[in-house]
């Protein structure tokens, strides 16, 4: 395997395995606050924020943690750093933090993070695996952001985008879109291009 | 050989939850006084809802006292009373209580009481019930928590100071009557308080600023 490039890691993060529109990780905060921008771009930032660190912290002590006392451990990182996100927002954020509510302290549920501690962080360098944090964060946040404003735009005429079913509707529309984005894209190279190099999209 | 390995894993694990601890320490230190003043600066504009209609000159949280648990009150921990007055006479008292047997922990609320015993607002101002479904006690969702307004002991009588489902006079808030419930019963709790306690609230000695904020 070659070391990725930046961009490539962010192509990753952002559309590839965008933890949200692919790995359908972190659905419950994904489809509970995304009813407008400022809650999408809150609790956006707050995951991105978690996940760079816990990614950071999973990594650098990945050497001296034997595989069977590792979840314990993962729970314990991303729990703290949670309770400290969410005191930092109260401190300095206080509507935002009203405003999401009990969706920061569950951060802490949030399977994107543990996921990427167990797939990513703990296997890799600690510069890598931050990086892996922030493009893995940055996809998740971009979604949750772009469902905000496309539920707030819509609810104007159709109020049923703020209620609950909306949030599932947004992202059956946004999963469908990346799809239907990534089938033309197939079939586009598949005929230009021979297809003994044809590449395939993991 | 197995327990050497107990042993290493304990320690790590121990390490690690002393680091984390630490760590969260060390941020609650760096938020602690800010978010107390944000909190003070939240509850002077959540003290409003409960003051619509009163006439009054004193700064609203200037009045402040503390009845240390335990106490008839909702709640366990120590209550915080407000003082409203007209020159030298009292007008209502704001009450901060918790209403302890909601879905989800402690909902606290602001509970205003004129003096004559009658509610002049209540607003809900931390909980952690369920979105979508507890959460409609917050006024910015829905007005359910005004139906308080200008009710007292004896607005309905003791009897039906309940939800409706338990054959009171109050409204439930569809699939969620736990949390209606709750509310409920620390209004009344509330008002049976203040109508046992008024003269000894108003007769008690204010705070200092510095007690206020702790």
């Amino acid at each position: 395997m070659t070391t990725p490039t930046i961009i490539n890691r962010f192509k990753t993060g952002l559309w590839y395995e965008n933890p949200g529109l692919v790995q359908l990780l972190g659905l419950c905060p994904l489809l509970a606050v995304t009813s407008t921008f400022n809650n999408g771009l809150g609790l956006g930032i707050a995951t991105l924020a978690v996940l760079v660190l816990s990614n950071a912290l999973v990594s650098a002590t990945r050497r001296w943690i034997s595989r069977d006392i590792r979840i314990p451990i993962y729970v314990l990182i991303i729990a703290s750093l949670v309770t400290c996100t969410e005191l930092v927002f109260k401190a300095w954020f206080p509507a935002l933090d009203r405003s999401l509510g009990i969706f920061i302290p569950l951060i802490v549920t949030n399977c994107a993070i543990v996921a990427r501690a167990e797939i990513f962080a703990s296997r890799n360098p600690i510069g890598s695996s931050i990086v892996d944090g922030l493009v893995m964060g940055a996809g998740f946040a971009l979604l949750l952001i772009a469902i905000g404003i496309f539920r707030e735009v819509i609810a104007v005429g159709w109020l049923l985008a703020i209620l609950p079913p909306g949030a599932f509707f947004s992202l059956a529309l946004a999963i469908a879109a990346k799809n239907a984005i990534d089938n033309r894209r197939r079939e586009a190279r598949s005929s230009a291009i021979p297809r003994r190099s044809r590449h395939i999209n993991r | 050989m197995a327990d050497n390995f107990i042993m290493r894993s304990g320690l790590t694990l121990a390490t690690i939850a002393a680091i984390c601890t630490a760590l969260v320490a060390f941020t609650y230190q760096l938020t602690d006084k800010r978010i107390a003043a944000n909190e003070q600066v939240w509850l002077e504009q959540s003290l409003q809802p409960a003051l619509s209609g009163l006439f009054f000159d004193s700064g609203v949280s200037e009045s402040v006292v503390t009845i240390p648990a335990p106490h008839e009150l909702p709640g366990t921990n120590d209550a915080t009373i407000y003082r409203v007055y007209s020159g030298e006479s009292p007008v209502a008292a704001l009450f901060v209580v918790s209403a302890r047997d909601g879905y989800a922990g402690a909902i606290k609320m602001l509970v205003g009481v004129d003096i004559g015993g009658q509610i002049t607002g209540v607003h809900v101002l931390a909980h952690r019930e369920t979105p979508g479904l507890g959460d409609r006690i917050e006024s910015n969702k829905t007005d359910w928590v005004r139906q308080f307004d200008g009710r007292s002991l004896g607005d309905p009588v003791a009897g039906n100071w309940k939800i409706k489902r338990d054959g009171g006079e109050f409204d439930q808030l569809t699939g969620a009557s736990v949390t209606p419930r709750a509310v409920v019963k620390a209004i009344r709790q509330t008002l049976e308080y203040f109508d046992a306690n008024s003269a000894a609230i108003f007769a008690a000695a204010a705070q200092t600023e510095d007690e206020v904020i702790e």
